[in-house]
């Protein structure tokens, strides 16, 4: 069916979302460019968009300085791993809380998401004495547990929205015409909440990828994530703009291809034309 | 809709979740109970005597608890105005097929990729600040006196750095949402001729009702934890205009590494925390259901 | 995708787990500050390497406050993290008297511990036991532009006070051009607005605690000493002061926008070095102004190297401190980067050498804060702390931030001078008496 929309409109929306989008994307861009700039520049005013003088400095310096490449493979075992065990654990807990909720699953609900209410610095020596104790202090293990933990609330919430989303009537369809419980899962409810899925993988990732609490006290050398090797560069003494734009321009690399794919996911009415 | 094998492998399926949540739960609230009945200092360990409930007693009566609480408050519930609201307007906006939009969606949701720490360092130093950030030069450019925001509205920066970092967290997800919106309802009011507005409160917003709970619910969780910006921009000042209920905790007794008093800090803090999410529950906890 | 998505993570998970360890070299994990200094040293652990091949080292680099916690969290649970520890002269002395601090007896005869600046290593040695081996050491002093100095027809006196320094800021300070007369620190923290506000009270005769271990916010001298502060400030300081640290200042005075600036005395050689300052040849140096004192009108402050009690790796460790404060070190820095990036403020050797004066014009001015300032006499009225800009007790952190943020208030206007004050002594009377120091 063809669409009516007027040019008139269609240039407003154009114009509207990239205003939005370049308003909120600036201080993003603001670092990016910064990273390139000398520390003089960095903070001089007035100040300068786009006639300095490029340089490639901050990159190498941080480059020599610690080794981007070990804390980010830290960063991507953790990330990923522990949202990927995070899903693993939520996928079944949500389908069966949007599926087939029971009277208490409201309450089950808001007691997960009620494991994060302790503020970490409450929480900092208990947990730090346990790893301790247990020998999990600065391993990629302990941290991943840690990381799958803080975030599990988050995931099935997460998922437990966009499956209830998911019209019914699909699924009894599919049952009525003989599939499996496995089948049903599979061929059908997961094709269908992939951009809730991609969403959710998406957020739990960053989440994971920027937390800086546990991640700084629980490792030292071997565990550590890229969020330590931001914390070696915000100096109390002496000027370091720079060269924290260009440390965090390149943890973020990452996290921008991640974002590109998940973003492409969210494609709208894939499938739910099919059911009528 | 729900058959009787379903329910059965339904307690199956949540099982793990629970245990593992329930084994994460009750360890480190078990410690954090059992250390704020202590007189336990770090610096002095093997020293610990009981203390009943002094530490619950000098956390409630410090001078600060009051404004801590206020501002906590505050920050909360500033910031999920400006989410909830700025990211349901965004959702619809990306919602739109315009030439582009992957791109658009991408900045939108970058400010979520930063770590906080540094998207604050950022704010402060290179925007806001008065004398050498891009606002001051902006504000003298048209002939303004620049804010000193740390200042002069320093809960207010904060919130508003806070907002920035969160808006792609909330505005995914009510993006997310609309994607499951019919389009052939969408379609039949157009061709009735029902009025943008009418159809975005009478269709669109309860359709999002459910997302909206949801990013109220976990948002409110992550903010009244707040810190990290805190600490790097002004660390709890001036005078008490930042300190935050996790901040107070911080500077009265993890400074000092009174471990009995930040673990009673922390008590107080989950007993906030489930006080607001009660009131929040009572407020708009049957969208979930729906 | 999401499969290959899952293998990979899988795959990196185990392959994480299973990490092989390298068993053969002893690894020390040295826990680190972040300032250049520390930054330089970590390129140039090749020479340590080269002289003692079967050491390795792994660094952990943070901000100072985060280093802190990290480090004294597992100090204190012995959780082992750390093999060499970077701490300052407020924790030296607490640690020092806990027992958790290996006494560095076994440097090496080439070390020559009595080279050591005098002032530095009183402040690290507890009971005649050297506990912790300084790698950098300073003081405060006075920064002033030699240019704005000229036009205003001021001279600077070989000892400022600050009844001089309030005449010259009305004087040089022109909003209208964005130069104010003097910058100062004023964001909140007990290493930050703290720092400075305590020796200036001192400076005014002042004291943090009576012998009693009362403090003294409610008597004239602090009363004094803060209202010149919010006076000078307002008038002669630049727009957002209740904010602007170290760093904050250091930006603002190197690119031209402060008369004077009393501060670190290793800012000294970044606002002299062109590539990070507009005003490199302009600046001058004078000692930190005192007022009715000069006693512990200049802080002192040495980061240095120790080994937590109960450590397997004593050996490895003190060959490493030794390598990395012995004054070798300071001939391999000034081979590889130039006499003016040598770590300052450890050594008499470093202040006889003329290559090093030649390179830093500031070297004379820093020596001279450092030998005068004193952490056992360092006030007018006697005190029952150690330490010129701070009490080396363990609360002192919690209460002075506390208290800095109230000062931080009354400098952006939020309060009066005399509510700060007032709230400081409750707070800091309420902790006091809460840790068992006022019966």
């Amino acid at each position: 069916m063809a669409r009516a929309a007027s040019l008139q409109r269609r240039t407003a929306t154009t114009a509207a979302g990239w205003i939005v989008g370049f308003l909120i994307f600036f201080p993003i861009l603001w670092m990016v460019l910064t990273s390139f700039k000398t520390e003089l520049e960095a903070f001089s005013t007035p100040p300068k968009f786009l006639f300095f003088h490029w340089t490639l400095e901050n990159f190498g310096i941080v480059q020599e300085r610690s080794n981007y490449l070990r804390f980010a493979a830290n960063s991507i075992i953790l990330s990923l791993g522990s949202t990927l065990l995070g899903l693993l654990f939520a996928v079944p807990a949500a389908w069966a809380m949007a599926f087939a909720p029971g009277k208490r699953t409201k309450d089950l609900l808001l007691w997960m998401l009620s494991t994060k209410m302790m503020p970490p610095v409450g929480a900092l020596i208990p947990i730090y004495l346990l790893f301790k104790n247990t020998g999990l202090l600065d391993t990629r293990g302990g941290l991943i547990a840690v990381e799958f933990l803080i975030n599990l609330p988050i995931i099935v919430w997460m998922l437990f929205t966009y499956f209830k989303e998911i019209p019914g009537e699909i699924l009894e369809a599919a049952r009525m015409d003989g599939a499996s419980l496995w089948k049903e899962i599979v061929y059908v409810l997961t094709p269908m909440a992939i951009p809730g899925i991609a969403s959710t993988l998406l957020l739990n990732v960053i989440l994971a990828w920027n937390e800086a609490f546990w991640t700084l006290n629980l490792t030292t050398t071997n565990a550590a994530p890229l969020t330590a090797f931001i914390a070696s560069y915000s100096s109390p003494e002496g000027l370091f703009w720079a060269k924290l734009s260009a440390a965090s321009t390149m943890a973020i690399a990452p996290i921008l291809i991640l974002g590109w794919f998940s973003q492409r996911q969210l494609v709208r009415g894939l499938t739910f034309g099919a059911v009528k | 809709m729900a058959t009787r094998h379903a329910s059965g492998l339904a307690k199956t399926a949540i099982a793990p979740s629970v245990l593992v949540l329930f084994l994460w739960m009750i360890v480190p609230l078990g410690m954090t109970l059992y250390f704020s009945v202590l007189n336990y200092n770090l610096l002095d360990p093997g020293n610990e005597s009981f203390a009943g409930l002094d530490n619950f007693r000098y956390f409630l009566t410090d001078p600060a608890f009051f404004a801590a609480l206020g501002n906590t408050l505050k920050l909360v519930g500033g910031v999920l105005v400006i989410t909830v609201v700025g990211g349901t307007l965004i959702a619809l906006l990306l919602d739109q097929p315009f030439f582009g939009v992957g791109i658009v969606r991408l900045m939108v949701l970058a400010p979520f990729f930063v770590m906080p720490t540094v998207s604050a360092l950022i704010w402060k130093n290179l925007l806001m600040h008065p004398v050498s950030g891009l606002f001051a030069w902006l504000a003298k450019s048209v002939g303004l006196k620049p804010i000193d925001w740390f200042a002069e509205a320093p809960l207010t920066a904060i919130s508003l750095i806070v907002a920035w970092q969160w808006l792609p967290f909330a505005a995914l997800i009510l993006l997310t949402s609309l994607q499951s919106l019919d389009q052939e309802q969408k379609e039949a009011a157009e061709m009735d001729g029902t009025p943008a507005i009418s159809f975005f409160f009478y269709i669109v917003l309860p359709h999002l009702s459910r997302a909206i709970t949801v990013v109220i619910l976990i948002e409110t969780i992550f903010l009244l934890n707040v810190f990290a910006e805190i600490l790097v921009t002004t660390g709890g000042g001036p005078g008490l205009q930042t300190t935050n209920i996790p901040f107070l905790v911080y500077a009265q007794a993890l400074l000092q590494f009174d471990i009995g008093g930040a673990s009673a800090g922390g008590i107080v803090a989950v007993v906030l925390a489930n006080i607001v999410a009660f009131f929040l529950v009572r407020m708009i906890g049957r969208n979930l259901e729906a | 995708m999401r499969t290959a998505l899952r293998i990979l993570a899988g795959a990196g998970f185990l392959a994480g787990l299973a990490w092989p360890a390298l068993a053969d070299d002893v690894k020390l994990t040295i826990a680190t500050v972040n300032n250049g200094d520390m930054i330089r040293m970590q390129k140039l652990t090749d020479d340590f390497k080269a002289k003692n091949p079967g050491i390795d080292l792994e660094w952990v680099t943070l901000e100072e406050n985060m280093l802190r916690q990290r480090v004294t969290t597992d100090i204190a649970t012995k959780g082992g993290q750390f093999d060499v520890l970077t701490i300052g002269t407020y924790e030296v002395p607490i640690w020092a008297k806990k027992g958790w601090l290996v006494p560095l007896d076994n440097l090496g005869s080439s070390y020559d511990v009595d080279d050591l600046l005098p002032a530095i290593r009183t402040g690290l040695t507890v009971d005649g036991k050297l506990y912790a081996a300084p790698f950098y050491g300073e003081s405060s002093m006075l920064m002033y532009r030699k240019d704005l100095f000229a036009k205003a027809g001021l001279t600077m006196p070989e000892q400022p006070t600050w009844d001089f320094v309030k005449t010259a800021a009305a004087k040089i300070t022109d909003p209208a051009t964005e130069t104010y007369g003097i910058c100062l620190r004023g964001k909140a923290g007990w290493g930050e607005n703290m720092a400075f506000l305590t020796t200036l009270a001192n400076a005014f005769g002042g004291r943090w605690f009576n012998e009693q271990w009362k403090p003294e916010f409610d008597g004239p001298e602090w009363k004094a000493a803060l209202t010149f502060y919010v006076d000078l400030m307002k008038n002669y300081g630049p727009p957002g002061a209740s904010s602007n640290g170290f760093n904050e200042n250091l930006a603002l005075f190197n690119s031209g926008k402060c008369g004077m600036w009393v501060d670190a005395t290793v800012a000294a050689s970044f606002v002299s070095d062109p590539k990070q300052s507009k005003v490199a040849d302009q600046v001058g140096f004078a000692p930190a102004p005192c007022q009715v004192t000069c006693k512990g009108a200049n802080w002192l402050w040495a980061w240095s190297l120790a080994i937590p009690a109960g450590s397997q790796k004593v050996d490895a460790a003190e060959k490493f401190i030794a390598w990395a404060t012995g004054k070798e070190y300071l001939e391999l820095v000034a081979a590889k980067e130039g006499w003016a990036n040598v770590p300052p403020g450890t050594r008499k050797s470093l202040y006889a050498n003329a290559d090093y004066l030649k390179a830093a014009p500031f070297a004379a001015a820093t020596l001279k804060a450092i030998d005068t300032a004193d952490p056992v006499t360092g006030t007018l009225k006697p005190k029952p702390y150690v330490g010129v800009q701070f009490a080396a007790i363990p609360e002192f952190q919690g209460i002075a931030t506390s208290v800095g943020q109230l000062f931080a208030a009354a400098l952006s206007g939020d309060s009066t001078v005399d509510e700060a004050l007032a709230r400081a002594q409750a707070l800091t009377t309420r902790a006091m008496t809460k840790a068992g120091y006022i019966k």
